[in-house]
Parts: C-alpha cells; sequence; structure tokens
C-alpha cells in the first residue's frame, strides 16, 4: 500500500469506534427535529449544511421555545466555538495544501475528525500534510457517511415514537452526557456549576436571553479560576 | 412547534456562521497565535453552555406543564454521574435513559 492509503486506513479505523456514538446521536436528531415539526427534506438540509449535532440540537431546543432568531444563532454558535481551537490546532499541519483542500476539510472539522487526527500526529509525527489529509478523510469517511444517513432514518421514523416514550428528555439527557466526561479539573467543575445555577436564576428573562448570560459568566468563572490557580502555582 | 420562518433564517446562518468558525484558521494561511486569554476561555465553551441550555428544562420540563418531575430530575442526576465516573457518553445515556424509562413504567 501506499503510504497516502495506509494513512487513510488508520484514520479510518482509529475514527471506527466513533461510530457506536454518532450513528444514534444523529438518528435522535431526526427524530426530535421531526417531533419538533421540521419536515425530512428540512431535517435533512439542516444536517447537511450545518453538520454539528450538538449546535443542532442547542439550535431545535431554542427554536422550540420560540427564542428569536438571534438568540437561537448566538446559542448554537456558542456551542460551536470550540472548534476555533480545532481550526487554530490543524492549521499549522496543513498550511502548505491547496486552498480547495483546506476549505473542504474546514466543512468536515468535528469533533471526531480533529481528536483522530491529532491522535494519529501524535503517533507518526514524520507524516507529510498530504499524509495527514489522508487521516483526516479517512476518519471522514467513518463517520460522516453514517451521520447522514443515520439522521435521514431518525427522521422517517420520528413521528412514529408515541410520547409515553418521554423523547422530551432525550436531549437533556444527550447534552448532560456529553458534558459529564469533561468535568475533570475544577475549573470545569466551577463553570458547569455556575452555568447551572444562574439559567435557574435567570430562566424568567425574556426568549431565553438568560441562557446568553449564564453561559459567559459561566466561562469566564472557568477561565478566571484557571488563571489564577496558574498564577499562584508559579 | 417550531415556527418555520425563524426555521429558514436559522439554518443558512448557522450554516454559513459554522463554517466560519471552522475555516477561520485553517482556511487563513499560516497559524497566528490566539492570545492567551482566549485560548483559555475557549476551552470552557462547551461546559458553560451546555448545562445552561438544559439545566431549567430538567427542573421544570415542559412535557410536565413546568411541574418537577421525579422520574425527569433523577435520570438527569444519574447521566451526570455516571458520566463523570465512567467519561463515557455513550454509558451516561444509556444510564439515563434507563433510569428514566425504569421510573416512567413504575410511577406511570
Amino acid at each position: 500500500m501506499t503510504p497516502l492509503r495506509t494513512a487513510f486506513f488508520r484514520g479510518f479505523l482509529a475514527a471506527l469506534p466513533m461510530i457506536v456514538v454518532v450513528g444514534p446521536f444523529a438518528m435522535l436528531f431526526g427524530v426530535v427535529a421531526t417531533e419538533a415539526g421540521l419536515n425530512v427534506v428540512e431535517t435533512m438540509l439542516f444536517s447537511v449544511s450545518v453538520f454539528a449535532g450538538a449546535s443542532q440540537f442547542a439550535a431545535l431546543q431554542t427554536m422550540q421555545e420560540n427564542a428569536p432568531a438571534l438568540v437561537v444563532l448566538a446559542t448554537a454558535l456558542a456551542v460551536n466555538l470550540r472548534m476555533v481551537m480545532y481550526s487554530v490546532t490543524l492549521a499549522p499541519h496543513f498550511g502548505e495544501l491547496p486552498l480547495r483542500s483546506r476549505a473542504l476539510m474546514a466543512y468536515f472539522l468535528v469533533d471526531q475528525s480533529f481528536a483522530t487526527t491529532m491522535a494519529e500526529i501524535d503517533r507518526h509525527p514524520a507524516m507529510t500534510a498530504r499524509e495527514k489529509r489522508a487521516v483526516f478523510f479517512g476518519a471522514v469517511v467513518a463517520v460522516a457517511p453514517l451521520w447522514f444517513v443515520a439522521s435521514l432514518a431518525g427522521a422517517m421514523v420520528g413521528r412514529a415514537i408515541p410520547p409515553e416514550y418521554a423523547l422530551d428528555f432525550a436531549l437533556p439527557i444527550t447534552f448532560l452526557a456529553m458534558v459529564a466526561p469533561m468535568l475533570r479539573s475544577l475549573p470545569h467543575l466551577v463553570a458547569a456549576g455556575v452555568s447551572i445555577l444562574l439559567s435557574l436564576l435567570l430562566a424568567g428573562m425574556p426568549y431565553g436571553t438568560g441562557l446568553l448570560v449564564a453561559a459567559s459568566v459561566a466561562m469566564a468563572a472557568g477561565a478566571g479560576l484557571e488563571r489564577w490557580r496558574e498564577g499562584r502555582r508559579a | 412547534m417550531i415556527d418555520k420562518a425563524t426555521f429558514w433564517i436559522v439554518m443558512p446562518a448557522l450554516a454559513l456562521g459554522t463554517y466560519a468558525i471552522r475555516f477561520s484558521f485553517l482556511g487563513t494561511l499560516g497559524a497566528r497565535p490566539l492570545p492567551g486569554w482566549l485560548t483559555r476561555a475557549l476551552r470552557y465553551t462547551a461546559v458553560a453552555v451546555l448545562p445552561a441550555l438544559v439545566a431549567p428544562g430538567v427542573l421544570w420540563p415542559a412535557a410536565t406543564g413546568g411541574e418537577t418531575d421525579p422520574a425527569r430530575l433523577a435520570a438527569a442526576l444519574v447521566t451526570l454521574g455516571v458520566g463523570v465516573i465512567t467519561r463515557s457518553t455513550m454509558g451516561a445515556i444509556l444510564a439515563g435513559g434507563g433510569t428514566l424509562f425504569a421510573l416512567l413504567a413504575l410511577t406511570g
């Protein structure tokens, strides 16, 4: 096998276990979106054009609460801000590739492709930029088609699921399950705690704006505490 | 139900905004380092946004008309607890979902 093919398969295999989360998550999106009143075409347009699960869920939830478009956007984009970090981290590895390559990679830059690529670069630091790109797209091929197919499947069965199944609560459970493993340091715990407390206290603010205040203060609290602890250690 | 007018504004704007975020540094040649305070803040976006998004709905679910529901509250706490201990998102979802269905079956 050529080095490029080897790299592609390494990326593909490394990302493969992630389908256990991606598949059900995408299907859940299809189900929740149709339950919220979107039809199959709208659901799929949403999934294909945005292609960022957590923010799609966030947008669904705030739209269901009848928040104005600006608040929905601010909330969903805030969920995606972590991808600025991904973009910064990948940039030096792919800077020499043609722009159309990087433009295509940007569309497919998700948690899974980022994590896989960085882990492989760690393991094989001598890879060329083209090999790294092959790893990246190996991971993309493992998870992206499944994301689309499973959201379609979810959108098709969505309406058939009766209300006794308490699907309203699938979303909170999914979000909590995504956050919980991230709570590995005191600043992260504090940020989550402030986020919960303020969102409850400010729940009465109009159009879900309490959420934005709570999230901003929580972010500042986490970052501030981290900085303060570093200062004391130094 | 989602207001369709809002949806058709949000979808393209969110798609463009998300793409712009992803393209930001990857697309512009060379990696200029971000200021320290910004990278620090960005590390906390997920833990700051997601809990605020769900907390009110956990305590006052719309499905029960805003009445606190022991089954849903317990399911949320189990999800969080299992996720913190096992560090597994899928494990936490299964544990939380299982708790919710078991309690709803018992009390329903």
